[in-house]
Order: C-alpha cells, then sequence, then structure tokens
C-alpha cells in the first residue's frame, strides 16, 4: 500500500481523537484549578477595592499609607529574610555532607529531613514553646553549660519566632539543594584544580555557579513560606509581631473587615508572585 | 583548608540533624511528663496522657472530619491529577507546559490567601455548608502534589512500552495494567502520601471555612494549645507523629526514601 492510498479522511479524526481525549484527561483539574483557585483570587482582587462606602482605594491607602501596617508589612518580609538567610547558611555546607554521605547514615540523615516535613506545623511549633520555656530545656541546658546564670526569657521574643521558623521551613531549603548537589560531577572541581585554581577559586566560579538552581529554588520557596507563616508567629511571639499573615486573619475572623483583610492578601499574594517571577527569571539566565 | 572546609559541611549536617528531629524528640518526650507541665520524664514516666485524649472537647469528631476530608480529596485529585499528568507526559495537549504550571501553581501560594479568596468566592454564590466547602478547597491543596509528582513520574515513563504489550498480545487494559501501573505505583504512592499530610495538617485555608461544629483537627488542637496547653497535647501529638513514622517506614520499604527527594525539588 502505497501512502496515497491511505484513508485520509480516517486517519484526520484519529489526530482529533488523541487531542480530544487528552483535552478530556486534563478537563477536571483545569475545572479545579479554575474555579476554586484562580477565580476566586480574581475576586479577592474585587473584593480588596471595595470598602463602607463602595468601590475605592481605601484599604490600600490605609495599609500602605499608615506607620502602623508599614511596620505589620516589614515585620513579614523581615521574618522571611531572617528565615531564609539562616536556613541557606546551615543548609549549603550540610547538603554537600548529605550528598557525600552512604550508606545507614544516608538514611538516617533523610528520614532527620523527612520527619519533620510530614509532622504537622502545629506540633512543632508547640513543641518550641516547651523548649523555649523559661524552666525549659534549652535555658536549663544553658545554665548547666554556665553559659548563663539565670533563665532568660526566650519564648514570644523574636528569637523564638526566628529558631523556630527556621526549624519549619529549612527542609525546604536543603533539598532542593541537595538534589543539585547529588547530581554534582567531581570532576569539574578536580578540572578547575588541574588548570591552576585554588579551591577559593575553584569554590566560587564552580562549584556556586553550578549549584545555583538548587539555591534559587530552596531560596524561594522558604521566603514565600515563612514571609506568609501564620501558625509560628501566632504561637511563638504572638500580638506584639502583627504580621500581613495574622492581619488577614484577624480582618476576617475577627474585625469583619473583608477589604480590609482583601487588600493585606492582594499584597501578600503580590509580594509572593514577586518571589516566584523572579526565581523563574533567575534559574532560565544563561550563566 | 579542603579539610577545615569538609568538617564545617559534617558540624553543619549533624547539627542541622539534631536542630530538626529535637521538637520531635520533645514533645514524645513530654507526653511521659509525670506532671501536668512538661517536666522530662526523668524521675518517672507516666502514660495517663494517652488515655485522656479521647476526652479533649470536640476531639472525636474534628479526628473523623479531618480523616473524611483528607482521603476523600487525595482520592479525588489522585484521579484527577493523574489523568491530567497522562494528557500533559504524552504531549497531545496543546499548550502542555501552561497546564503544568497552573496545576502545581497553588503551592507556591500564601495558604491564607488562598483561605479568604475562598471565603469569598463561596459565599458569592452562596455555598456554605462547611463539610462540602472544605472538601472542594481541599482539592486544590491536594491537587498540586498529586500533579508535580505524577508529572514528573510519568516525564520518565515510556509510553513506547504500552505499544510493546500490546504487539506482544496484550489487551490495551492489559497493557496498561501490567506495563504502566507497576510503572507509575511509586509516583502514586508517594503522592498520595504527600497529599494526603498537605490535607490532614491544613491549617491556614482550614480555618476561614470552618464553623463552631465543623472543626478539622489541626483548628481544634490550635484552640487547645492556645486555651490550655497540658500534655495531653503532647500524647496526641506523639501519636500522629507515630503514625507518620509508621506512614514513611512502610514507603520506604517500598519505594525507597532517597526516590521522595528527589521528587521533591
Amino acid at each position: 500500500m502505497t501512502e496515497a492510498t491511505l484513508p485520509a479522511p480516517v486517519a484526520a479524526p484519529a489526530v482529533d481523537r488523541e487531542r480530544l481525549t487528552a483535552i478530556g484527561f486534563v478537563l477536571p483539574s483545569f475545572l479545579i484549578i479554575a474555579g476554586v483557585f484562580a477565580l476566586p483570587l480574581v475576586l479577592l482582587l474585587g473584593v480588596s477595592y471595595v470598602d463602607a462606602n463602595g468601590l475605592s482605594f481605601a484599604n490600600y491607602k490605609r495599609l500602605l499609607g499608615t506607620p502602623y501596617y508599614l511596620w505589620v508589612i516589614w515585620n513579614s518580609l523581615r521574618l522571611g529574610l531572617l528565615t531564609t538567610l539562616i536556613a541557606f547558611l546551615i543548609s549549603y555546607p550540610a547538603a554537600f555532607a548529605l550528598a557525600r554521605a552512604r550508606g545507614p547514615l544516608r538514611s538516617l540523615l533523610l528520614a532527620t529531613l523527612f520527619l519533620p516535613l510530614a509532622a504537622s506545623v502545629i506540633v512543632k511549633a508547640f513543641a518550641w514553646t516547651i523548649l523555649l520555656r523559661s524552666d525549659g530545656i534549652v535555658n536549663e541546658t544553658l545554665i548547666a553549660l554556665g553559659i548563663i546564670e539565670d533563665p532568660i526569657r526566650m519564648i514570644f521574643t523574636e528569637t523564638a519566632l526566628i529558631v523556630g521558623a527556621v526549624n519549619i521551613f529549612l527542609p525546604f531549603m536543603i533539598l532542593p539543594i541537595y538534589a543539585i548537589v547529588a547530581q554534582l560531577d567531581p570532576r569539574y572541581a578536580e578540572a578547575a584544580a588541574t588548570l591552576g585554581a585554588s579551591p577559593v577559586v575553584t569554590f566560587f566560579r564552580v562549584i556556586l555557579p553550578l549549584t545555583l538552581p538548587g539555591i534559587i529554588a530552596g531560596v524561594a520557596l522558604v521566603f514565600s513560606l515563612s514571609v506568609s507563616a501564620y501558625v509560628v508567629p501566632t504561637l511563638l511571639i504572638g500580638e506584639k509581631y502583627p504580621t500581613l499573615a495574622t492581619t488577614i486573619a484577624k480582618a476576617y475572623l475577627l474585625a469583619r473587615e473583608p477589604g480590609f483583610g482583601a487588600a493585606a492578601g492582594v499584597v501578600l499574594l503580590a509580594i509572593a508572585i514577586a518571589v516566584v517571577a523572579l526565581s523563574a527569571r533567575l534559574s532560565r539566565e544563561p550563566k | 583548608m579542603i579539610r577545615a572546609a569538609i568538617i564545617v559541611c559534617w558540624v553543619m549536617a549533624i547539627g542541622l540533624a539534631l536542630f530538626l528531629i529535637a521538637p520531635l524528640l520533645v514533645i514524645a518526650a513530654a507526653s511521659f511528663s509525670p506532671t501536668p507541665v512538661f517536666d522530662l520524664p526523668l524521675t518517672g514516666a507516666s502514660t495517663r496522657w494517652y488515655g485522656k485524649i479521647g476526652r479533649l472537647d470536640g476531639f472525636w469528631p474534628s479526628l473523623l472530619l479531618s480523616l473524611e476530608i483528607a482521603l476523600l480529596s487525595t482520592a479525588i485529585s489522585l484521579v484527577c491529577g493523574t489523568l491530567a499528568a497522562i494528557a500533559i507526559a504524552r504531549g497531545k495537549l496543546p499548550g502542555a507546559g501552561i497546564f503544568a504550571t497552573a496545576l502545581v501553581s497553588p503551592l507556591m501560594m500564601p495558604g491564607l490567601v488562598l483561605g479568604i479568596a475562598l471565603l469569598q468566592g463561596f459565599r458569592a454564590i452562596g455555598f456554605t455548608a462547611p463539610w462540602a466547602t472544605l472538601l472542594v478547597a481541599h482539592l486544590v491543596i491536594t491537587l498540586p502534589y498529586v500533579a508535580r509528582t505524577m508529572i514528573s513520574g510519568l516525564a520518565r515513563f515510556d509510553f513506547t512500552l504500552i505499544e510493546a504489550a500490546r504487539t506482544l498480545g496484550c489487551t490495551y487494559p492489559g497493557s496498561v495494567l501490567r506495563v504502566m501501573v507497576p510503572a507509575l505505583a511509586p509516583s502514586f504512592l508517594i503522592a498520595g502520601i504527600f497529599s494526603f499530610l498537605a490535607s490532614f495538617d491544613n491549617y491556614p485555608v482550614s480555618i476561614f471555612l470552618a464553623d463552631v461544629r465543623t472543626k478539622t483537627l489541626p483548628i481544634r488542637m490550635l484552640q487547645y494549645i492556645e486555651e490550655a496547653p497540658d500534655p495531653t497535647l503532647a500524647a496526641l501529638s506523639t501519636l500522629i507523629l507515630a503514625g507518620t513514622v509508621i506512614l514513611l517506614f512502610v514507603s520506604d520499604r517500598a519505594v525507597g526514601l532517597h526516590r521522595m527527594a528527589g521528587t521533591s525539588d
């Protein structure tokens, strides 16, 4: 049979049918994302322009024009930045050790990453409230070691907040970095050394650029999680460190100011989208 | 100098492991506290707090609700997400890349913002029954986990294997069942576990949809902690942790934890 005798009218619908099947397969998920995710977010954007007098920019003026709420936004950013920085400084070197670990040690280290990841944020934050109490383990250990004489107040301080946030979001930093470091070909570093590069130069010119995609993924993930954290600040520092997240919850659950809460939500969403867009751009850029 | 750097790496890794595991050990230890003030059981352990879990105010309805929502939303998401991932991986779908990005995008969004957006949206259409709104909302929480894991799992699957099985005499359903299902079973298991845990633990979305009588377990737990924390909560947390350990252990036996590391990037 030659190509010319192939029954063309049958072949064309076959392609169409495959395409239709594919669309049918993706349709339920598409409807969920469009109807229960995209559409409500658009509606939220609309609600953020509504206040008691109808449509206005009043909610945004209040949020971006009062020193108190600018401080609230700064608190969120500060929590995100400090958590991300500390988590990175711990995770980056640790990822190299993890990538070199073999056998039972590797399984053990990976288990310590996955187990907390699977444990509830509420449970972990609760554990830190026990650990950091003035008669808690951290204080008693420091006293026993002679580092301090009297218990120091740790719970409901910024230190408690940052320690708890780093602890809870750390796995999201080390896992993407580890995934890249584990695939790193040691011959690159060897080649650099053969060509006369010092270890410092090798690190900054070879290893750091090669692991950058993992760093970008981890930083973006930890920042967007910690900047919008709600349970952690609520349990570990409370009222005196209001963030965008706690402001949103208060506006909806206590104050009944949906317009204002929506505006705060839109600002938080804008921060999250900016982080995602920036990280996508950075990881696309040629080296 | 390289030696010093290697030592720093190992110190950080071991420090990190201890730091990550510390709160879990403390919770477990405090659950055996002999007194109501979270003493560590250095002088004597007590298991009485475990007996008090069931008597926590509203505990059983909340546990049941969380299990129902987590199991149902995971089941629905596994079906929808896997179908979508197949369509995306086969490459017959126009704009597959955009669909893939859209399906995982809720993962990067602040949960609280999704919560208030859904509250507004459901109110706008008069859909206010708490149980049903929780289930629908949790589809958006679980679907991205399934989509992400199944898309990366299917990217490694060679669809010509199905054709090969058919050439060798398998029927189409038979070849899907005997070739595709075993190859994708690990991804399916991982997707199911992560999506179940994401739903079971969710607080920031559920809090806006729950009402006085319909509260999920995380909402209940945060309420207990804020009102009157006692070792009963540590006991409850320890039981949840133990359940998770068993789940992880079984899945490690089945598929290997290092594979989970590979799919969570």
